[in-house]
């Protein structure tokens, strides 16, 4: 994580967003200025934004549409979003919408991320999403991503679960099929995350663990 | 073990529809349901199905009744105001006796509303989906893995009775990720003797219609539907029961304010509150029996909805207000918290 830019991106419902918002704290904690960049346009649920309350207690700055989270469904980019490239004295995560569709917003800022040359773009995976359970659909995703951004990826997040019912064999299943997958498309797999439950249990079974808190659900 | 993958509700409809054999889905985006045409999309296409995005709600909803005549599993969804204006095909698909599946994954109203979730078309889907007397089979999930097994059965009841069954669903069953067994029997399709497949010269010609120029024939034809029925409410009432055994009070809640009761429920139990659940798995037939018997033996009944206090009135009909019936509610796309459903039921405690 020595970039100033982290881009989460993958496909549709992989876990990015959980994953942004626990990478901000990580590098939080680490000292630095931290700002997350809220970019998603496809789903207007589940948003960075149910992280506000928790990132102004840490002192982390965030950067989102004013509609995340309401009760319309508008695709709006935040006004503030050039603060990603203005603001260099901040480490950025920039959280990305599902798919193609919506790693299209980042073509807007991609020209400049490109020329700082500042950056890694990691793709979130989950190998028990229904569209991407084997390496050649998420190669496809993978590839139609970088197209939409014009960006490439650099590396891979292996976030593999099934929810809270997740076990650490669940996990552990994972680590061949994502091995198999960082040979086809040839990037590196930059890390594992699990939710911190599952944390003790797997460390030192698997590498580049990284604990992830969950937001609550009360239903 | 079977396999398990991490789903949304939407996409667990979706996905459950097309292992019932479903190979037509017609339909209009519109939040919180996109992810089931979205799906579609993706996959029909890849298996030699057919995806459409119509022009509109009311053009899905009578591309549905086309296919359905020729009696193919086919079927279309939206979101509250998506079936309003669907409301005039699935009164013709009535009309014509088409099986036939639709979604509704309901969000905040009237009007334009908003995108959160929402139980408000509670009316709307067991009494008033369009002109005309008619009824769809509604079915109620109240879990990912629901959405996917009552897809399935909600083809299966609309091929057996020759009818419309709605998925009514919510924003958060829609939205939220759970992971899912798909591994369940399918029935194959019945035999449809009255489909429009082609005559081949073998046989008299086959007419789906709602036309009827005798009065007297139209009124057969509604008496003949309200015996099939009867005979619907007989057979395929589905509830859950939860605690109900020894309840002094018994909360009445379905999909996810079902969900929100039963963490009110398991904390009640802790101070010692003897309180269950029932929860209509059919919201049309309605479960009258358990809701009758349980007004023998608790004290009030609380209905806990994320509307205005509309299945309520089944609660009290059901009950023949034997007990008092007190709503316990959210609305305009907010959820009820454990805490609100708790305090309800320590107000009916004393």
């Amino acid at each position: 994580m020595d970039k100033r830019i982290t881009i989460l991106a993958g496909h549709y419902g992989s876990g990015k967003t959980n994953i942004a918002v626990n990478l901000a704290f990580f590098l939080k904690r680490e000292g630095k200025n931290v700002s997350v960049c809220d970019l998603d346009i496809v789903n207007p649920y589940f948003r960075t934004k149910d992280s506000l309350e928790d990132f102004e207690k840490a002192g982390i700055r965030l950067i989102s549409s004013e509609f995340a989270n309401t009760n319309v469904d508008v695709p709006a980019l935040p006004q503030a979003m050039y603060a990603v490239m203005d603001d260099r004295e901040s480490h950025f995560v920039l959280d990305i919408g599902g798919d193609d569709r919506g790693a299209l917003a980042l073509g807007r800022l991609a020209p400049s991320i490109l020329e700082e040359n500042n950056y890694e773009m990691l793709l979130v995976v989950n190998f028990f999403r229904p569209l991407t359970k084997d390496s050649q659909s998420m190669l496809e995703v993978m590839r139609e991503m970088e197209q939409a951004a014009g960006i490439r990826f650099t590396g891979i997040v292996n976030n593999s679960n099934l929810g809270e019912e997740t076990t650490p064999d669940d996990v552990i299943s994972t680590v061949e099929k994502v091995q198999a997958f960082s040979e086809l498309c040839g990037l590196p797999v930059v890390m594992t995350s699990v939710r911190e439950e599952l944390y003790e249990t797997l460390r030192g079974k698997i590498n580049d663990l990284f604990p992830l808190k969950l937001q609550k659900k009360y239903y | 073990m079977a396999e398990k993958i991490l789903m949304k509700g939407n996409e667990a409809i979706a996905e459950a529809a097309i292992l019932a054999g479903c190979r037509h889905y017609f339909g209009y985006p519109i939040t919180p349901q996109t992810e089931v045409a979205a799906y579609m999309a993706k996959k029909m296409p890849k298996i030699g199905g057919t995806f459409l995005q119509a022009e509109s709600e009311i053009a899905a909803i009578n591309m549905v009744y086309g296919v359905a005549s020729t009696g193919k599993r086919v079927m279309t969804s939206s979101s509250s105001p998506g079936i309003s204006l669907k409301g005039e095909g699935l009164s013709y698909l009535a009309g014509a006796d088409l099986p036939a599946l639709v979604v509704n994954v309901q969000r905040g109203g009237p009007g334009l509303g908003g995108i959160q979730p929402s139980q408000s078309d509670y009316f709307q889907a067991t009494r008033g989906a369009g002109h005309g007397d008619f009824h769809m089979i509604v079915l109620a999930p109240s879990s990912v893995q629901e959405m996917a097994e009552l897809t399935v059965k909600g083809f299966e009841l609309a091929d057996t009775y020759r009818m419309t069954t709605m998925i009514l669903a919510d924003g958060t069953m829609g939205q939220m990720m759970e992971p899912v067994s798909l591994d369940f029997a399918v029935k194959e399709a019945p035999e449809k003797p009255w489909a429009t497949t082609g005559t081949k010269m073998e046989r008299e010609h086959n007419i789906v219609n709602s036309l009827f120029l005798a009065p007297e024939a139209l009124e057969k034809f509604n008496f003949a539907r309200y015996d099939r029925y009867r005979v619907i409410e007989e057979n395929e009432t589905m509830y859950e029961e939860y605690m109900m055994d020894d309840a002094e009070i018994c909360i009445a809640a379905f999909g996810i304010a079902a969900r929100v009761a039963k963490n009110a429920i398991n904390e009640a139990r802790k101070e010692g509150i003897k309180v269950g659940m029932i929860r209509p798995i059919t919201l049309w037939p309605f479960p009258k029996a358990p809701f009758a018997k349980a007004a023998e033996k608790v004290k009030s009944i609380i209905s806990v909805e994320l509307s205005m206090g509309q299945m309520i009135e089944d609660v009290r009909l059901a009950t023949e207000c034997k007990v008092p019936v007190t709503l316990c509610n959210r609305v305009g796309g907010m959820i009820p918290s454990p805490e609100q459903v708790l305090e309800a039921i320590r107000n009916a405690q004393k």
